[in-house]
């Protein structure tokens, strides 16, 4: 087994696992943390989207070893108690989900893109997402709900 | 399973020598995890190598660039002079995957993995660029259309690996340029691409390298598609010569994605076009 020290959401947390076990095992099966979810599990999807240093990664696709001094942030991280994010906020307002398997994946890759690009185009936000797959929606609620997300951010800042 | 994270490449080197069974090396993992998880390859021993120094910078070499072995693509489209000087290159890393994929994934990963279809790979022939390789039996220096032999197997010899990417100096009046052609606009694995490398002497073409993806069992140099273009001011007769070579190189498999024939026209279609946007950029940077 190996000891990893990581930081998840801002806190400090170790864990024990096995050198095969992913970071999406470990998140969800170690830390409790289950809003990642593993859809395909070969990084096609999205579902298990997080951010490993501020990069956008496939929790599938990184070992949960490699989060040893890592600084890991998951959809838990993105509301203040009971106040949702601007994101999740609008997701509802523009009902860009159904059954949700994928909405916390497409919620931590969309927060990440507004905050490299806070004035994307659609076609950059679709470009963006492109790796999350959602088979509810057909997308269009989720451009508009990232989009207004983005026009709501500038006129506040 | 043992992982292991050594803090140089001699260690790397002395743990590969030394283990048993499969073993295989990890930076980005967005195939060797995806092996691992599907029980296509399950490496005994792994070994980590993004805790050795430097494998995460893009660093000037003379006037070309030493990118490191665990340079993300995402790394490699935010650095803006490597992809003002490469930008075919940086652009056929920047095809492969999604956005998660990209913030992972290598190009010495994508040329170690072997596939036909690697799209960085052609660019990287294209361009000329060469990778440093060190193993039990020392140090050498390997083109990258030397490294893949066949579908998924490299020229790599037990307890080898790359331990850097060297792209040449662009030097002037120089372009390059890649494209895939794919079924879809995203995700997708190239049906053929091609990555074509030039350099201007006013308005002729003075020196070229052509590079053909997923229409033979390993990515293609192809010298007569170079030789259709070189000495010619890309005239219409020139790009109908380069396309004839190219198609004239592809020895493609039938499969869902494409056929034969298919694979075999496009790629002198795909010929013309990248030929087209590399001119445009050397005469741009002239």
């Amino acid at each position: 087994m190996i000891h990893v020290n990581t930081k998840v959401n801002g806190d400090d947390v170790e864990f024990l696992c096995d050198p095969r076990e992913t970071l999406l095992d470990a998140l969800r099966d170690k830390l409790g943390l289950t809003g990642a979810k593993e859809g395909c599990g070969t990084g096609d999807c999205g579902a298990c989207s997080v951010t490993m240093d501020g990069r956008l990664v496939c929790s599938c696709l990184v070992l949960g070893a490699e989060a040893d001094g890592k600084e890991i942030d998951t959809v838990e991280g993105m509301a203040e108690g009971e106040n949702l994010h601007i994101l999740q906020e609008k997701f509802i307002e523009h009902a860009a989900l159904q059954c949700g398997i994928c909405t916390p994946g497409i919620l931590v890759a969309t927060k990440n893109l507004l905050e490299k690009h806070p004035e994307p185009t659609e076609t950059q936000v679709r470009y963006w997402l492109a790796g999350n797959l959602c088979r509810c929606t057909g997308y269009d609620k989720i451009i508009r709900a990232v989009m207004e997300t983005a026009a709501d951010l500038r006129k506040a800042s | 399973m043992q992982y292991h994270t050594p803090s140089s490449f001699d260690d790397a080197v002395a743990l590969a020598k030394d283990a048993q069974g499969v073993t295989r090396f990890l930076a980005g993992g967005t195939d060797v995890l995806v092996q691992l998880r599907a029980d296509i390859v399950t490496p005994d021993v792994l070994i980590d190598i993004k805790k050795i120094d430097g494998v995460s910078d893009i660093a000037r070499e003379g006037d070309g660039w030493r990118i490191g072995v665990a340079v993300t693509g995402a790394e490699m489209s935010e650095h803006d002079t490597l992809a003002k000087e490469w930008p075919g290159l940086v652009e056929a890393m920047d095809l492969i995957g999604s956005t998660q994929v990209q913030g992972r994934a290598t190009l010495t990963g994508n040329l170690c993995n072997g596939s036909p279809a690697a799209d960085s790979v052609p660019a990287m022939v294209a361009a000329g660029v060469t990778v440093s390789v060190t193993g039990p039996n020392g140090e050498r220096k390997v083109a990258a259309e030397d490294i893949p032999v066949s579908p998924g197997k490299t020229s790599l010899e037990a307890g080898e690996l790359v331990t850097a990417v060297h792209v040449p100096a662009r030097g002037k009046s120089g372009g390059d340029a890649y494209l895939r052609f794919i079924p879809r606009t995203e995700m997708d694995i190239a049906v053929v691409g091609c990555g074509i490398n030039l350099r201007l002497d006013g308005k002729k073409i003075v020196e070229a390298r052509v590079s053909l993806g997923a229409v033979a069992p390993t990515v293609l140099l192809v010298e007569d598609a170079a030789n259709a273009i070189i000495g010619t001011e890309l005239d219409d007769a020139a790009l109908d010569a380069l396309a004839a070579a190219a198609s004239a190189a592809c020895n493609p498999i039938n499969d869902k994605r494409g056929t034969i024939e298919f694979r075999t026209h496009v790629a002198g279609v795909l010929a013309k076009r990248a030929a087209k946007i590399a001119y445009e950029r050397a005469e741009a940077a002239s």
